[in-house]
């Protein structure tokens, strides 16, 4: 049995408002001097938290497993320490309108599931999480559907990153060293790997 | 239907489609620096796992090295730690590593291509998002996070879904002060920070046509902030010309061998695309970022933005950003006064922006008041200023001449904003906190209009000044 399979994220939500929210922000450049992810947890969105109130420092939504967010989630750059800080604070799933195409990948490579939901949605959604913040929600990957106090609600993960979560194969190493033939194969093929040889 | 280079060169490196869909993709040239790499290396060693290709994989130091007192140990004790981690990495797994003792060390996406490494053609990955700056050459180049990394050390490859394509095709001609920079952030500022997710990019048209290697690296760098991982300019004789006699280049015959291949995979001109976009060149003013993202851009005439301007779902996200950098809408962006002035990065650090910079400040002096400094992408290309007499020029300007890196751009060494500084840069990001403050504050810009900015004091019209 595949221990890495992955078909439900359940838990209470942390709504954190605001649209572009890059992962300088998420965790600040200085913690990525670092040999390891361990102790990245208590520094997720610092900053940002110094300026005043945020969801992170809120009794409330201590302890939650689902963090809501707005458009293009965790744009601006590569850094995995971002989804390591967060998941380390707590966070196991996300769901927004948007995400950021290498903060997604970060996210899948760690088993942690983003989906997308409409903006009027999750608008619906974090005001219901804000007044009633002991609700849970459960979003189920192989459905593609988000159950909480209002009911239930489509949510979308793309097919590619779907299948590996429901297969097991979001940890991607062992599939890649499957076939080290076929990588054997491919790298002979390359001109620019054998001279420029085999080149037409 | 006619394929594009992404299409050509994405199927040359397909290694099989898996179950998921997705593609387990060869990664032909692996680009690695201190700062997302230990914990790569730590998995390799917990899993008793080997690097694939040491002979693709080569490792630079840049994001923590210190511009000034270079002395080892680092004041630093972490961004010490880090340099010894790298220097052991690469001498246990055998790769080849230009440190801060080796004359071709610099920033990872300035080295790659000035040692000839970036070639058209190939995939190329790096933990690091401006790894896009590589498809400058024709190649499809990308960034990566730890986890990735740790995949193509020990397989060469990567699980991937297939973006689509979208052409920008860019006509006319840029005017006199009006740069690549310039370009890349209209771009940015029309399609939005995430119009081009799920895209890579192909730059095309008469300007890109005409623009030389380092042009068209700055081009391609900040593609990431647009939304999209990959950006790419076609292979031509000015590609081929850049690249003939470079140290990792191909040699002799075989370099004509290769100009033949490489001339074979740029888009037809019945190529197809996903979708396409037309910007006019000749229209485009210096141009420079206001806000808090990327994509919050103005010409240098232009005034500052109400909210009242954008849909109403996006008027909180403005007037937060409006609010940190202190601006009031309507308020002129020329004339404001700035307090650092920093020319360097991964976007504008190589030596075409070096000139362009210099030929502002030659002759003018830094406003008393502002900290200037300029930090060539790498020490090849410290080296070619110095041999030109540019640093002269940017010393008797009152610039300070520093050591190569990535110094400002982000706040991981000691270069660093204090306070509420306002910063002209010719980095890729604004993003609040980004250059070290948590309440700094960036103004992004090609490399002259920085050194405009320097001289005057205030953000200026480099146009003026040429």
């Amino acid at each position: 049995m595949n221990t890495s399979i992955i078909t439900y994220v359940g838990g209470r939500a942390v709504p954190v408002r605001g649209d572009d929210i890059d992962t300088d922000r998420i965790i600040p450049a200085r913690y990525l001097r670092t040999l390891t992810f361990e102790d990245l947890g208590t520094h997720a969105f610092e900053d940002d938290r110094a300026q005043g109130k945020h969801a992170f420092d809120e009794p409330r939504f201590q302890g939650s497993a689902i963090l809501l967010a707005n458009r293009n989630f965790g744009c601006g750059s590569s850094r995995e320490h971002a989804p390591q800080a967060l998941m380390r604070w707590g966070i196991r799933a996300f769901v927004a309108e948007s995400f950021a195409e290498i903060f997604f990948g970060n996210c899948v490579a760690l088993g942690l599931p983003c989906f997308t939901a409409p903006g009027p949605e999750l608008a619906r959604l974090m005001d219901s999480v804000e007044a009633a913040p002991l609700q849970k929600l459960g979003l189920d990957v192989e459905r593609q559907l988000l159950s909480w106090k209002g009911g239930e609600t489509a949510i979308a993960l793309p097919e590619g990153a779907r299948r590996q979560f429901l297969e097991g194969t979001w940890d991607a190493l062992g599939q890649l060293l499957e076939a080290p033939d076929l990588i054997r194969a491919t790298a002979e093929r390359l001109p620019y790997l054998n001279d420029f040889a085999a080149a037409t | 239907m006619a394929k594009n280079l992404f299409d050509k060169v994405w199927e040359a490196h397909s290694v099989r489609q898996l179950p998921s869909g997705q593609t387990q993709l060869f990664i032909g040239l692996h680009l690695v620096h201190e700062v997302t790499s230990p914990q790569a290396f730590g998995m390799l060693r917990d899993r008793s796992l080997q690097v694939m290709f040491p002979q693709r994989t080569f490792a630079t130091a840049d994001h923590i090295v210190p511009t000034a007192q270079l002395a080892r140990p680092f004041a630093d004790q972490l961004a010490e730690q880090m340099m010894v981690e790298i220097e052991k990495n690469a001498s246990q797994f055998s790769i080849p590593f230009f440190g801060l003792g080796d004359q071709r060390q610099g920033i990872v996406h300035v080295i790659g291509p000035e040692l000839g490494l970036t070639q058209p053609g190939m995939t190329i990955a790096c933990g690091d998002s401006h790894t896009s700056t590589h498809g400058a050459f024709g190649a499809i180049a990308f960034g990566i996070g730890t986890s990735q990394v740790r995949d193509v050390l020990a397989s060469q490859c990567l699980t991937m879904g297939r973006p689509k394509v979208r052409r920008i095709e860019v006509s006319g001609r840029l005017a006199r002060g009006v740069y690549a920079k310039d370009l890349i952030l209209a771009i940015i500022g029309k399609l939005g920070v995430k119009g081009g997710v799920g895209y890579a990019y192909e730059y095309g048209g008469e300007v890109v046509d005409r623009m030389g290697m380092e042009e068209r690296m700055s081009l391609c760098n900040m593609s990431i902030e647009g939304g999209a991982r990959v950006g790419y300019v076609n292979p031509d004789q000015i590609t081929f010309d850049y690249l003939r006699g470079r140290p990792y280049a191909p040699q002799g015959e075989a370099f004509e061998r290769a100009v033949s291949w490489w001339r074979s995979l740029a888009s037809g001109p019945d190529a197809a695309y996903d979708d396409r976009v037309q910007l006019d060149g000749g229209a485009i003013a210096p141009t420079l970022t206001w806000g808090i993202n990327p994509g919050q851009t103005l010409s240098v005439e232009g005034e500052i933005p109400s909210p009242d301007a954008f849909p109403a779902d996006e008027r909180a996200g403005i007037q937060e950003a409006l609010d940190y950098m202190d601006f009031k809408p309507g308020q002129k962006i020329a004339g404001t006064p700035i307090d650092v002035a920093f020319i360097g990065s991964c976007t504008n650090g190589r030596l075409t922006d070096l000139r362009e910079a210099a030929r502002v400040a030659r002759g003018r002096r830094v406003k008393p008041g502002v900290k200037a400094l300029v930090v060539p992408g790498s020490q090849q290309v410290r080296r070619a200023a110095e041999a030109e007499g540019l640093h002269q020029i940017f010393t008797e300007a009152g610039f300070e001449w520093r050591g190569a890196g990535c110094s400002m751009c982000l706040a991981m060494n000691p270069d660093k904003l204090q306070g509420r500084q306002l910063c002209a840069s010719s980095s890729n990001r604004n993003f609040k906190g980004r250059q070290g403050s948590p309440t700094g504050r960036t103004l992004l810009m090609s490399p002259a209009m920085v050194a405009a900015a320097a001289v005057t004091g205030a953000v200026a019209d480099v146009r003026g000044l040429l």
